[in-house]
């Protein structure tokens, strides 16, 4: 059974987002499941699902309590960070496809903007840690860094490249009263000569550090008929882990470039009655501009090595050819490890985004490449 | 030749020190006798790196860690600015590298890239592709592979693409 179409996303709901934002993850993340549940007009009583990710300052057993859910009867949490998001849709998805629940909230709430970065000053070196942090690849950005300059050197990738990527979501989170960045014009100028952070990236390589939290709500397309908003399809969902890799720091294996991405494209792709080429508009995952290249390229948007080129002549921007991360994206909205990408491919479709793709019928949503990941595909 | 390094001054601010658990001990002793090695599938012969507790290809879980040459090629590397640990922050701008080995490419470790006598290297002056050699440095306890840049003042081969090298 394919799961094409047979759950919707009903509800999205958000806190404010800020460099520090009142109250604890918990609590944010209470305040964002609430305003999906309002959005979709389906009372906390009725959720028996809940979808999160792992490393989470609270668990299912506090969120359910507090928001007045009901008997849950599914409950899971996905792994690797920044490359859950799509997945706690997709699961939600396919616990609704078989009947394990009817009304699954999904969630993320973190405190990066006021709080501390998990890995700093730590000392606990977990596999694969220890073969590539003392020599002093310390931080995500230091561990992209180092397959950003790759795919340079084999491709010709160049820095006005992945300026391109960091200038259309700046451009789009300009429409945006929500986005953290929006207030903020970038240009190539100003890219280049920011400061480096890990050589090869920069700067505005780098996404933002926020607090805040963000909520969807899943149910079947039936149920979504009585609901408040217009549905929003969850199209095809996949996962991807390659063979022999080591999630961000993904050394050691032959081909570092068929990624996470290229992986999940596959079964995505053959889940859906659409293509890339049908794709109106796209939200991927940004906590680094090199990631949405390697995406374009893992998601068949571009030939393998071709990403750069493409982010010419504004293909990203509002009239491109594929408009990307339309609310602003982590880079410039808020970074809420991706989840505000998938709140923004539901306004799309809704016809609510603060950037519109005019007549936008088939949204792609992405999670983190370079981790093992997820993408969506929504559509109206 | 196996020059001990030890860039940590500051005993408050010290590098990183891996840890040592069963599944690495072997190359960790090794290193601390100046040898580089590879964990080697005893079933079926293959190289593993970072090392695992069974082999993919055969299924065994007898291994050993067998020494291999330590020279190697820069397939890529990063040039860290901070904010970072104090003890990085004070070498900072350091190059970390992702190195080939020449005996087996598939094999690939993360070091710092030295120059020829062992001390910094100033980042300009590394490219992918440049031929390196092991050395170790100390880490607390614990003896570190780190990469030296050979000696020589011919250009390193050129990038597998023609554009040219990214500039600072």
């Amino acid at each position: 059974m394919a799961l094409k179409d047979i759950a919707v996303i009903a509800g999205i709901g958000q806190t404010e987002f800020g460099k520090s934002v009142e109250g604890t993850e918990a609590e944010l993340a209470c305040r964002a499941i609430t305003a999906a549940l309002d959005d979709a007009g389906i009372p906390a009583s009725e959720v028996d699902g809940l979808a999160s990710y792992t490393q989470e300052a609270t668990d299912e057993v506090a969120i359910a309590a507090s928001i007045g859910a009901g008997d849950l009867s599914w409950f899971g949490q996905i792994g690797y960070g920044g490359g859950a998001g799509c997945a706690t849709i997709g699961h939600a998805a396919m616990a609704i496809a078989t009947g394990q629940a009817s009304t699954v909230v999904a969630w993320r709430s973190r405190k990066r903007g006021s709080g501390g970065r998990p890995w700093a000053g730590s000392n606990q070196l977990d596999v694969p840690a220890q073969w590539t942090r003392p020599s002093g690849v310390l931080r995500p950005v230091d561990e992209v860094a180092m397959l950003t300059r790759r795919h340079m050197h084999e491709f010709g990738t160049k820095r006005e490249h992945l300026g391109n990527v960091a200038i259309a979501v700046r451009g789009h989170a300009r429409s945006n009263p929500a986005a953290l960045m929006g207030g903020r014009e970038l240009d190539m100028d100003q890219y280049l000569a920011s400061r480096m952070v890990s050589d090869p990236l920069c700067l505005f390589d780098n996404c933002l550090e926020t607090d805040g939290a963000i909520a969807a709500v899943v149910v079947s397309a039936e149920r979504a008929a009585d609901c408040r908003q217009p549905p929003v399809y969850v199209h095809a969902f996949a996962q991807g882990l390659p063979r022999g890799h080591q999630t961000m720091v993904d050394y050691f294996r032959d081909d570092p470039f068929r990624g996470p991405s290229a992986v999940a494209a596959r079964s995505l792709w053959a889940g859906a009655d659409v293509g890339p080429a049908d794709v109106d508009v796209a939200q991927i995952y940004d906590a680094f501009t090199p990631m949405v290249l390697f995406a374009l390229e893992g998601y068949g948007f571009c030939g393998r090595g071709e990403s750069g080129p493409f982010t010419e002549d504004g293909a990203l921007d509002a009239g491109g050819s594929l408009p990307v991360n339309t609310s602003g994206g982590s880079l410039s909205e808020a970074y809420i490890h991706g989840f505000n990408l998938i709140t923004e491919g539901v306004r799309q479709l809704r016809g609510t985004s603060t950037s519109q793709v005019p007549d936008a019928e088939v949204c792609f949503v992405s999670s983190g490449d370079d981790v093992p990941t997820s993408a969506l595909v929504l559509r109206r | 030749m196996t020059s001990t390094l030890d860039p940590s001054s500051d005993a408050a601010a010290a590098l990183l020190e891996p840890v040592v658990d069963p599944v690495s001990a072997g190359f960790w002793s090794a290193t601390a006798r100046g040898e580089l090695t590879v964990q080697t599938c005893l079933g079926c012969g293959a190289h593993r790196f970072p090392p695992s507790p069974m082999c993919p290809a055969c299924h065994s879980v007898a291994s050993a860690w067998r020494p291999v040459p330590g020279d190697g090629t820069v397939w890529s590397f990063v040039v860290p600015h901070p904010p970072l640990l104090p003890a990085y922050a004070e070498l900072a701008p350091y190059v970390a590298a992702v190195v080939a080995l020449d005996v087996d490419p598939s094999v690939r470790m993360v070091g710092r890239v030295v120059d020829a006598g062992g001390g910094p290297i100033e980042p300009d002056r590394v490219r992918v592709g440049d031929p390196v050699s092991v050395r170790f440095a100390r880490h607390g306890a614990v003896h570190v592979p780190v990469w030296a840049l050979a000696p020589t003042d011919q250009p390193a081969d050129q990038p597998l693409h023609e554009h040219p090298e990214v500039s600072r």
